[in-house]
């Protein structure tokens, strides 16, 4: 009944911080309505239906109306939005929205109107327990879980001891775990996975105009009891320090910790981490929640190691043809791999046909609805090199559409290897039992959309494009 | 969880009558209360579809005899819905609110105490008045948390009444709560009643500070936020103290959530005001670099708060991100919001050792696909030529070959912004002006058309045909925009003035006086037809002196927001007002503003910038002092606030930044430079008159006039009833 393209679900949430709180599905339907605070009245989701939902170019994600300001986050096929009259803290709003996902989705599995609709007794009695008058409240998945269920509760037949337990955890100081004896396991695992986002905007010229990583360390924590976890990284300030002794990092030289250690331009840390451990000799600590966290989030910039080098010859023959010669060299040793690999190279808007040859590995085509030519090559060896010819042919006709020129875009999964070149040197963990623990650490370097190469021949191209079609 | 749900088949509208039926159906054989659940369900679904549903509250009501928590929780959520337009229906549930009150389970308990205080009307506040005293003092922290947000809904609604119930006192003690999340809530109920216009006034002394500070460790997240954001409602009286607060929150800057790194920042920027230590000042600059730039890697959402921030926090610390601009170039996939306040931090940052990389980058943006960004890179390749001498040639060359393109709003643009290059570097680049010239049938913008006319009417002497080109753009004279009329006329006076023996300028200068002083209909217009008139008549000479004198030159040197505003908008780091760089009393109606307090430790330099805030509508009696136990504020107490000025007559200086430069203007000078900036805050203020002639004097006119993109709140409505168009 009314275009798909444009309406989208939404949730709006209202406290002082956020004063009121909605979901909406694609019609624009109301999902889920609180409003925390009397001064709205339950209109104002039109209101924000008419200037966002069914508006095709909202440039911001938060808009102000007269003293009324509407934030949101889309989620597949949803809105998640908070409103306010206030002068809220726009940071807060936006975590409590990005964490109400998360416990959306980990409470049914995923995130969209199905779930939400099916679930929405659950998602009323979250939205009111994580969020008060709103304030968000303790927000931890594993303490809600002990709460708040999508099985019935008999009032009378909760014994006061399980709640005063359950009050005692999510107000304690370490709200994000059940408190010691309700955690066993027969094997005591915990599973590391440190996984590295490598992004980088290359030049035509094949110089780097930007290279870094955005890590992040996720971790299965499967552990019995309150175990006190100490977590070692190949981070250069703690190497440097323990090769200087104790004078400090500003006396030891850059380079004495060598190759191995990682210059981490930041590192932020999950609720559990102790910030002040930290601050005084960089170690870090913790009690772990019970299963799946993300331990820390981390950045670096220097000495990157980029796994594929990309190496584009983009020529224009004559105005009717472009041919591409696209090279992919991996940098890393030939006892690791590149899998799923995609290259996606635009070609210009008035392309009528691609001719495509593969030197080596992979497969490539043409899709025109896209304008571009994907290349796919499942798995690409340490070492090996593999290249892409191919010609496209161009109209004469002129275009009315502007052509943004978008860089060559590679994306891959290299397991066992970190672009920053971190290292887990070690994981230990203390319990008063004294239990065995296995640990297991992963690497991953992706590049996901952000590993780019700009190519300023096709430009060129396209000057003369615009051209045309502005005299036109 | 075990089951999934499967309730998505109750979002279909149902009559009230049937719910009624089928409620009074399921109070027999109702097996597990089966029957009961899934008409409740029914009726919230229909609740959040905008049905009515309050017909149904005495028999809603019926159901809360049920013993099961889930049916309780239902009932209270439509409690909440429609309590309050049900004040005579409401007693039928306060036995059951009382009973509730009192559990065993604490849980229950806290959901007693939090329903009631959402329904805002006497017959249940003063039903919850009692249990919420005991409440605020229950031995269970989960309900102690509870009631202290309660607190706050009791208060928004009823100020006297929560007043006189000694419940402001009990919120004061639970500061001291040995619970840290009880803690956290006190501070946030607190800070909601001291910001508003009738509250009570919330302030901190350093052992209350101190105490708070101590619960961070132990707080949930969103705790942290508020006890940090309380900060800066304690003003130190003495360096150190504020050094010492600062060195023991700064590790919060490694926490993994947004907001509490932005609220940290905050009370960190907050906390130099006060500090003497030059050496920790700038260590607590370099700690803060880090943390915001990796805000970027986190959601677009929280990437836009960062970056309108950061673009606040270099023009008062430069030395934040000093080296980083590669870290703001745009990548192809950002949504537009996030190009455009990357490109403006872009332009902050751009110095001569960078300009090469920036202005390449700006190019590559010139050719994008959106029309805003797109313009703005084309002006800020301009702006970069007149902030740094060493890369205008390469610039210059940059806006030819953008002109070359023949993109109208290109080629708008890149006029623009020349205009301005030939003020800022007088006699270098005028050679260009016949590139110009060919493009003069492409400009069909105001600004664009009148920065052309003004070239062509300040360089008449060396344009040749300048009488030819101006008469041809002065055929439409009449229809044209006055920003281009009045530049039409100020162009031909010239054209008259270089060449005063030329027929054609003769001729063109006597019709367009003509016009605008015979057919004009803006005053401004006419009016300044008459001045040149009477001028040339009178003396011709004098007249070519003054139309045609020196200009001051262009220069970015002040090229920010100034000291004392961008101090006073740094208390809303993180809010919605940093996002739009706008003091919130400005745009939210009843918000509160926030001034710098004075106190001997505060720096000479912000003390010489202060912005004092003017409360506009405060009630005529002084400000509302509760005395009592508790962790007592000695000089909250003794001095309230000095009588404020009658509200009204009083024009708002601290209303609008940009209006205020007027009245603090003497701290241009110290920012002279972007590059070699270091903070002096300990050298007093000198004065200068530079700044006021420069058009790019604050941060809003960094970009000329151009904020097509500038993110702002959209117009509210002038009138004052009750909000705007919402309803």
């Amino acid at each position: 009944m009314i275009s798909v393209s444009s309406f989208y679900i939404s949730l709006l949430l209202f406290l002082i911080y956020l004063q009121a709180f909605f979901i909406f599905n694609q019609k624009g339907e109301v999902l889920i309505s609180r409003l925390y605070r009397t001064d709205f009245k339950r209109s104002i989701a039109d209101v924000f239906r008419i200037q966002v939902v069914s508006n095709s170019d909202v440039r911001s994600p938060i808009i102000t109306l007269g003293s009324t300001s509407f934030f949101h986050v889309r989620v597949n096929n949803l809105y998640v939005v908070a409103v306010t009259k206030t002068n809220a803290n726009a940071a807060l709003v936006f975590e409590f929205c990005y964490r109400f996902i998360n416990i959306c989705k980990s409470y049914f599995g995923k995130m969209d109107e199905e779930s939400i609709k099916n679930n929405f007794v659950v998602v009323y009695e979250l939205v009111d327990e994580i969020n008060d008058f709103g304030y968000p409240q303790n927000s931890e998945i594993d303490t809600l879980k002990t709460y708040i269920t999508t099985e019935s509760v008999v009032s009378a037949t909760q014994a006061p001891e399980v709640s005063s337990r359950i009050t005692a955890q999510a107000t304690g100081a370490t709200s994000w775990r059940r408190s010691g004896d309700d955690v066993k396991y027969k094997k005591n695992e915990a599973f590391v996975d440190v996984v590295e986002v490598v992004n980088w905007m290359g030049s035509a010229k094949g110089t780097t105009l930007r290279a870094d990583v955005d890590g992040h360390i996720q971790m299965r924590a499967y552990l019995s009891g309150t175990p006190e976890c100490k977590f070692g990284l190949n981070d250069k300030l703690v190497i440097d320090r323990g090769a200087v002794g104790t004078s400090g990092p500003s006396s030891g030289l850059a380079d004495r910790g060598g190759g191995d250690a990682v210059e981490l331009d930041d590192c932020q840390f999950h609720q559990c981490v102790r910030l002040n451990d930290f601050d005084a000799d960089r170690s870090i600590s913790f009690i772990p929640p019970d299963g799946e966290f993300e331990l820390m989030r981390y950045r670096a910039t220097s000495n990157i190691k980029l796994p594929l080098k990309v190496i584009p010859t983009v020529t224009e023959i004559g105005t009717t043809k472009v041919s591409y010669d696209i090279t992919l060299k991996t940098t890393f040793s030939a006892k690791l791999s590149a899998t799923n690999v995609v290259v996606r190279i635009p070609t210009p808007l008035n392309t009528t046909d691609v001719d495509v040859g593969i030197l080596g590995t992979g497969k490539a085509k043409y899709v025109p609805a896209e304008n571009v030519i994907v290349w796919k090559i499942a798995r690409l060896q340490g070492g090996q090199e593999c290249s892409l010819s191919a010609m496209a042919q161009l109209t004469s006709t002129t275009t009315r559409q502007v052509w943004a020129r978008p860089p060559i875009d590679v994306d891959f999964q290299v397991l066992m290897f970190t672009a920053s070149g971190l290292i887990v040197r070690f994981l230990k963990v203390f319990e008063k039992s004294n239990y065995h623990s296995i640990k297991w650490v992963r690497y991953l370097t992706k590049a996901n959309g952000g590993y780019q190469v700009r190519d300023s021949l096709i430009k060129d191209v396209h000057m003369c494009i615009d051209r045309i079609a502005h005299f036109s | 969880m075990s089951q999934p749900g499967q309730d998505a088949k109750f979002f279909q509208r149902g009559k009230i009558e049937e719910f009624r039926a089928e409620l009074l159906a399921a109070e027999t054989k109702d097996k597990k209360f089966v029957k009961r659940k899934t008409v409740l369900k029914k009726i919230v679904a229909n609740i959040t579809m905008g049905m009515d549903m309050s017909p149904l509250f005495p028999d809603v009501v019926q159901c809360l005899g049920t013993p099961l928590l889930e049916i309780k929780k239902m009932v209270y959520l439509f409690l909440v819905s429609y309590g309050r337009s049900k004040p005579d229906q409401i007693h039928l549930v306060i036995p059951n609110f009382l009973q509730d009150c009192n559990d065993r389970n604490p849980l229950i308990r806290a959901l007693a105490i939090r329903t009631m205080s959402y329904i805002p009307i006497p017959v249940v506040t003063e039903a919850l008045s009692d249990n919420l005293r005991h409440a605020l003092k229950d031995r269970d922290p989960y309900v102690r948390k509870t009631a202290a947000i309660c607190v706050a809904k009791l208060y928004s609604a009823d100020p006297r009444k929560a007043e006189r119930g000694g419940f402001v006192e009990l919120l004061r003690d639970l500061m001291l709560d040995s619970n840290a999340t009880v803690v956290a809530n006190a501070v946030a109920a607190l800070s909601e009643i001291g910001d508003r216009q009738d509250g009570v006034i919330f302030k901190l002394n350093l052992a209350t500070a101190n105490k708070l500070l101590a619960a961070i460790p132990e707080s949930s997240e969103w705790g942290q936020i508020y006890i940090l954001d309380s900060l800066l409602r304690y003003v130190p009286e003495r360096h150190t103290d504020a050094e010492m607060m600062a060195e023991r929150i700064i590790v919060q800057l490694q926490h993994g959530n947004s907001a509490v790194i932005l609220t940290t920042i905050k009370a960190l920027l907050y906390l130099m005001n006060y500090m003497e230590n030059r050496q920790l000042i700038d260590y607590i600059c370099k700690k803060m670099g880090p943390p915001l730039v990796t805000l970027l890697s986190s959601g677009p959402e929280v990437q836009y708060v960062a970056l309108r921030n950061i673009l606040l926090i270099i023009q008062r610390r430069p030395t934040v991100l000093k080296n980083d601009v590669r870290i703001f170039f745009c990548k192809y996939n950002d949504p537009i919001y996030i190009k455009l306040a990357k490109l403006e931090i872009m332009y902050r940052l751009a110095r001569a050792e960078n300009a090469k990389e920036v202005l390449a980058e700006l190019q590559e943006y010139a050719s994008e696909v959106d029309l805003d960004f797109v313009r703005k890179a084309v002006r800020s390749i301009g702006r970069l030529a007149i902030k740094v001498e060493a890369a205008a040639d390469d610039c210059i060359q940059a806006l030819l070959d953008l002109i070359e393109t023949k993109v109208t709003y290109v080629v708008q643009e890149a006029v623009i912004v020349i205009k301005d290059i030939f003020r800022r570097y007088p006699g270098k680049y005028e050679g260009i002006i016949p590139n110009l010239c060919e493009n003069l049938d492409a400009l069909d913008e105001p600004e664009a058309k009148a920065s052309m006319v003004w070239i062509l009417g300040q360089y008449a002497n060396i344009i040749d045909n300048a009488d030819e080109l101006l008469d041809d753009l002065c055929y439409t004279f009449l229809e044209e925009s006055t920003e281009v009329q009045l530049a039409l006329l100020t162009a031909v006076v010239k054209l008259f003035v270089y060449k005063s023996k030329v027929d054609k300028a003769k001729e063109l200068v006597h019709k367009v006086l003509k016009w605008t002083t015979e057919e004009a209909d803006n005053p401004d217009l006419r009016d300044r037809g008459f001045m040149y008139w009477r001028m040339l008549a009178i003396n011709p000479t004098v007249a070519g002196e003054i139309v045609l004198s020196e200009k001051p030159p262009i220069t970015t040197d002040s090229d920010r927001m100034d000291r004392g505003a961008l101090d006073q908008l740094l208390l809303h780091t993180g809010t919605l007002g940093s996002i739009y760089h706008k003091n919130p009393e400005t745009f939210i109606r009843n918000a509160a503003g926030k001034a710098l307090k004075d106190s001997p430790a505060l720096n000479a330099h912000s003390r010489a910038v202060l912005i004092p805030l003017a409360r506009t509508q405060l009630p005529s009696m002084g400000p509302i002092v509760v005395a009592g136990p508790g962790p007592t504020e000695p000089q909250a107490q003794s001095s309230p606030v000095a009588p404020l000025p009658p509200a009204k007559t009083d024009v708002d200086t601290s209303a609008l930044p940009t209006q205020s430069s007027q009245l603090i203007s003497p701290t241009q000078d110290d920012v002279a430079n972007d590059q070699d900036e270091t903070e002096e805050d300990d050298e007093p203020p000198h004065s200068t008159q530079a700044s006021k002639l420069d058009p790019y004097s604050n941060l809003d006119n960094a970009f000329g006039g151009y904020l097509a993109d500038e993110p702002r709140p959209m117009a509210s409505r002038q009138h004052d009833d009750d909000d705007d168009l919402l309803f």
